[in-house]
């Protein structure tokens, strides 16, 4: 028996005997005989100082970025995290806790939420946010379900080809029992005024991202009127760092704004846990999947926090929710919640400064190299693409002998970008990690 | 402790920062000016990092968490979480990895996602597993999607619906639409299984699957599901499994023998990886070879000893951007290794165990919605005898003053006023018998003073909530105004 | 306890109807309100659209629940009462006066409608289920 379980051998048949059974097998008479207790051919128990040991065993088999200086983004990003966001996210009262179903017992779960609904309200100026999405890939495809039930008669989305393209594959994914076209970013080359011009009185929504998935900041101001003036919802895809100094999806009118909100305070983990920032217009809040909270008074006429809206949801609307979302990224939204808080107005802005400082100063120093060439695409935030001399594969490798992971090889989603590589610049890479990078390019 | 705290909001005050930034160090490369945000970030406070840590820690003191006390949530799994899972998944070569690194510079976090593929194919009974689904309802949208590739694929196009027992959770029925399908109900029969009459009737050739939990939302395993699966079948419709419970079956039977052909594991219920507050979670899928081809990906595999990652060649496509949760393999994984096959048995054994012991003592007060052993969760009424004026939420709120978190209430819907508690194996009897007294001074206080259930809770952090006010004029977002407002009422 | 006022008419999906010449103002019965509980959202059609009878024309949201509401006849919308969509909680405090829903031009004469006895008659049925 396993040290998680607090019943002995003598309570166990005092339990049965209430039961009136004589044997906890008899418990899955239900099961059908020929069927029940099959091997498991599994392998053997260990215990715990044997698993810590195996556990370290395979870890130290990848190579991290505490070890190696990173340069890859592509939708995942190495920031800083100060220590008190997981010091925090660490009590038990937080992470071993249920969905806030009871709000009297879980108000510091309901208040945690309501702050980061606020936050990221402040963050991109929107009007409303949810309690989060599984990523931003995700929080994107259902953005775009939601402005097709908005549009009512509207079947088509527009999707530029600079948006991530995972997020345009699981757009995909998510829409592909649904009677709807995608169309936009067919030419890999096109820009986003190409895709914009796709636009028409059939389209429900056009999805943009900014910085986009190659590093570009947009003004998306205009085309935001553009999209407007076809009738259409525009949907903004962004960065949350990026958002410390540049255009917010408030400030271009944009109707529903998504984001990866990993980047505020929460490890790489090979991928995830991450969490989907969701957001939209007051006017197309009761459409908004997943949970909201909001305040209200108790019986004393004490502020408390509450789950509200929640006849949108499938557990009371079932096959008319507005998805089928339930489990979200709760604890990963908590974190953002602490990292934003820490950060603050001035933490923010410097940290996105550090990103843009030191990303531009390693583009120009690389497209000094011979054979290097850093594509001129209009104002970045922390990545750019650099055409190299050889293919990025041969590149990585040469980096990661010296110590360093390399960036993204992006001919694999971007034909027309051979042998290119985008590069991505944080406040974690110094200028000493900076000057190695092209030291290893050039040597 | 319980104290109140203030919206983080109101800490704030000009010129003060939560975290030490470096200096760029570089040369100044010019902003583009006309791309600047034009707020100053006036939504963000300013706070220093002590504040904000004794802020969040505050609040964290009202909330009710398993490490506090017994959280008994039907259908949700509440079980310990043990400590060493979240060291593993801290380790710098799991938490500091990405995700698009170069598979040869990754080989230790590919070979865990593998060897936990094989683990879960090998509890269930499927062929192949894909981790990428990031909760229980994501893991049933790549089922119902890959049912319905699976069916074009075939040029079998006329199949536009999918059958849900009434007892199915919401996200059941949710998720058939969002694919695009129609949702039947099918009625449950007096013993708590699928009605086969009722089944019979709807299944056809316009059925794409019918979603089953097994064991059921009334805590029964279905004594048909054999006859269920086979009446499916024969009507070239695919049984899906919600596997929501399946920690009260791990080494007692194999969805994939009982006729299932593709089911989700929850791995923050069965596997114990933490609730979160809400998640993260982990939608493992498994499935029959015959699925295999339709997964979504990527799915590692072993090459020449070498770890790689691969997308089935008819792929529903990616769920989600990179590979899945993978803190949460970690954790999962962890827990598997070090109980091994027979802790997982005993896992299941236990937790039946301890939800049979609390229904024998408490079904003569607490009528039962359907009287036979129950597996790892059992659904009681709130109708007390001698108290008319008392419902489930009274009794559920009354709980509070009593130390426990409160069961699962008004689910499943089919049952009037229900009551669904789960007490997970790792409680202990001293526990299950002080909430056993719990419940039985509950009842005496309905029928001789009421209003103390009525009036509950009343040691919580708060009193009973206005949700009414909450919802009929939303405030989502701090407006220091609108709060001012809402508490001069 | 039940609270049908004798001079309107009823549908079993717990309507009310008053009509006056060609038009019909609609409700949802005190009985429906107190199955509901707290009332917090009503979303009511756009004047002008048209509707047959039984069809799905507005919801009423409590908490934790939501109750479509169906045209007792066919017609078009002539006038929906904005007070309900600000306040929804009138649709608890008065549901025969100020909690009304819409007014319909209705098109064909009404038909089916039960009278305040066989309403009063089908919830007491209801409730005894």
């Amino acid at each position: 028996m396993s040290h998680y379980i607090s019943i002995t051998e003598s309570e166990r048949a005092e339990m049965l005997k209430a039961i009136g059974v004589a044997d906890v097998a008899d418990l899955f008479v239900d099961v059908p005989a020929d069927l029940r207790f099959p091997t498991l051919d599994l392998p053997a128990a260990l215990a715990e100082g044997e698993m810590a040991r195996e556990l370290r065993r395979l870890s130290s088999k990848n190579s991290d970025v505490l070890n190696y200086s990173c340069f890859l983004g592509a939708g995942a990003y190495n920031h800083f995290i100060p220590a008190a966001v997981d010091s925090l996210l660490r009590r038990s009262e937080f992470y071993t806790a249920y969905t806030p179903y009871q709000p009297e017992i879980s108000q510091g779960t309901l208040q945690a939420i309501f702050e980061y609904q606020s936050l990221m309200c402040g963050l991109l100026q929107m009007d409303a946010a949810n309690a989060s999405h599984y990523d931003g890939a995700t929080a994107m495809a259902e953005g775009a379900i939601m402005a097709i039930n908005a549009t009512r008669n509207r079947r088509k989305i527009v999707v530029a080809p600079s948006v991530h393209p995972q997020y345009r594959g699981v757009l995909r994914s998510y829409t592909q029992g649904l009677d709807v076209t995608i169309t936009g970013d067919e030419n890999p080359a096109a820009s986003v005024a190409d895709a914009a011009a796709l636009v028409d009185n059939e389209t429900a929504v056009f999805i943009v991202q900014s910085p986009d998935f190659l590093g570009v900041l947009h003004d998306l101001k205009p085309v935001a009127e553009q999209i407007h003036a076809a009738g259409a919802l525009l949907l903004m895809v962004t960065n949350p760092i990026a958002l410390g100094l540049f255009q917010t999806p408030g400030m271009v009118g944009a109707d529903i704004a998504v984001m990866e909100g990993q980047p505020l305070g929460i490890p790489l983990s090979f991928g995830g846990p991450y969490v989907g920032v969701f957001s939209c217009t007051e006017k197309l809040l009761r459409r908004m999947a997943g949970r909201l909270v909001g305040v209200t008074t108790d019986l004393n006429g004490q502020l408390g926090y509450v789950l509200t809206l929640q006849t949108r949801e499938q557990h009371i609307r079932r096959e008319k929710a507005t998805s089928n979302i339930c489990t979200n990224q709760g604890l990963m939204a908590l974190a953002a919640t602490i990292y934003t808080s820490l950060m603050g107005k001035t933490g923010l802005r410097k940290v996105a400064e550090l990103c843009y400082q030191r990303a531009h100063y390693a583009a120009k120093a690389i497209g000094q190299l011979d054979g290097y060439e850093v594509l001129e695409q209009g104002p970045f935030f922390h990545e750019f693409v650099v055409r190299c001399p050889r293919s990025v594969a041969e590149i990585t490798q040469a980096l990661h002998a010296q110590g360093i992971i390399g960036g993204y090889d992006v001919s694999k989603d971007y034909p027309h970008l051979d042998n290119a590589m985008l590069i991505c610049v944080t406040e974690q890479n110094t200028k000493n990690d900076i000057d190695h990078l092209v030291a290893v390019l050039g040597g | 402790m319980h104290t109140y705290e203030p919206p983080i909001f109101e800490l704030s005050s000009p010129g003060k920062i939560g975290a030490a930034l470096p200096d760029a160090g570089v040369p100044e490369t010019e902003l583009p000016a006309h791309l600047l945000r034009d707020d100053d970030l006036a939504g963000l406070p300013e706070i220093s990092e002590t504040e904000v840590v004794r802020h969040f820690t505050r609040i964290s003191q009202r909330n009710f968490c398993i490490d506090t006390g017994m959280y008994p949530l039907g259908s949700c799994t509440m079980k310990y979480n043990p400590k060493i899972h979240e060291e593993a998944a801290r380790l710098p070569g799991f938490a500091f990895i990405h995700p698009l690194q170069a598979e040869e510079t990754v080989q230790g976090a590919l070979q865990l996602t593998y060897e936990l593929q094989d683990i879960l194919a090998e509890i269930s009974g499927f062929d192949q597993v894909c981790l990428q689904p990031a909760a229980g309802a994501q893991g049933e949208f790549a089922g119902i999607l890959v049912f319905r590739a699976y069916h074009l694929d075939r040029g079998d196009d006329q199949r536009d619906e999918v059958l849900c027992p009434n007892s199915a959770h919401g996200t059941n029925p949710a998720t058939a639409a969002m694919v695009g399908f129609k949702v039947v109900e099918i009625a449950t029969d007096s013993r708590g299984n699928v009605d086969l009459a009722d089944l019979r009737a709807k299944v056809g050739p316009r059925t794409a699957g019918l979603m089953l939990t097994n064991p059921n939302t009334l805590g029964l395993f279905d004594e048909n599901v054999h006859e269920v699966a086979k009446i499916v079948h024969e009507a070239g419709g695919l049984m899906y499994g919600d596997g929501a419970n399946f920690n009260a079956i791990l080494g007692i039977v194999k969805p994939g023998d009982v006729g299932f052909d593709f089911m989700h594991y929850n791995l923050h219920k069965t596997f114990t990886t933490p609730h979160g507050g809400g998640g993260p979670g982990c939608g493992a899928v498994g499935c029959k070879e015959f699925l295999a081809d339709y997964l979504p990906g990527p799915i590692v595999a072993l090459k020449d000893g070498q770890y790689t990652r691969h997308t089935p060649a008819k792929s529903i496509g990616r769920l989600k951007a990179f590979k899945g949760n993978f803190g949460m393999f970690v954790r999962a994984y962890t827990y598997i290794r070090m109980l091994g096959a027979a802790g997982l048995r005993s896992v299941s054994e236990h937790a039946v165990l301890n939800a049979n012991y609390l229904r024998v003592n408490l079904d003569k007060i607490y009528p039962v919605a359907y009287d036979r052993t129950c597996m790892h969760e059992v659904v009681l009424q709130g109708k007390i005898k001698g108290a008319p004026s008392v419902h489930t939420l009274d009794i559920a709120k009354r709980l509070i003053d009593f130390g426990f978190h409160p069961p699962t209430v008004y689910f499943p819907i089919s049952v009037a006023e229900s009551i669904m508690i789960e007490p997970t194996e790792t409680e202990s009897k001293r526990n299950l018998d002080a909430f056993i007294d719990a419940m039985k001074q509950i009842a005496l206080e309905a029928v001789e003073n009421p209003e103390l259930l009525h009036a509950a809770p009343t040691t919580a952090p708060v009193r009973r909530l206005d949700e009414a006010t909450a919802a009929r004029r939303p405030i989502l977002k701090y407006d220091q105004a609108a709060i001012a407002a809402l508490l001069s009422k | 306890m039940s609270n049908v006022p004798s001079d309107l008419l009823y549908t079993k999906e717990h309507e009310w109807v008053r009509i006056d010449g060609n038009t019909a103002t609609v409700g949802i019965s005190h009985f429906a309100q107190s199955q509901l509980g707290d009332v917090v959202f009503v979303e009511l059609p756009d004047v002008g659209k048209t509707f047959e009878i039984g069809e799905s024309f507005g919801t009423v949201e409590s908490v934790k629940a939501v109750s479509e509401i169906y045209a007792p006849l066919s017609g078009s919308v002539a006038e929906i009462n904005n007070a309900v969509i600000d306040a929804p909680e009138l649709v608890n405090d008065d549901p025969y006066g100020d909690g009304w829903l819409a007014k319909f031009e209705f098109t064909s004469e009404p038909s089916g409608l039960l009278s305040a006895a066989e309403y009063e008659q089908f919830i007491k049925e209801e409730a005894d289920k």
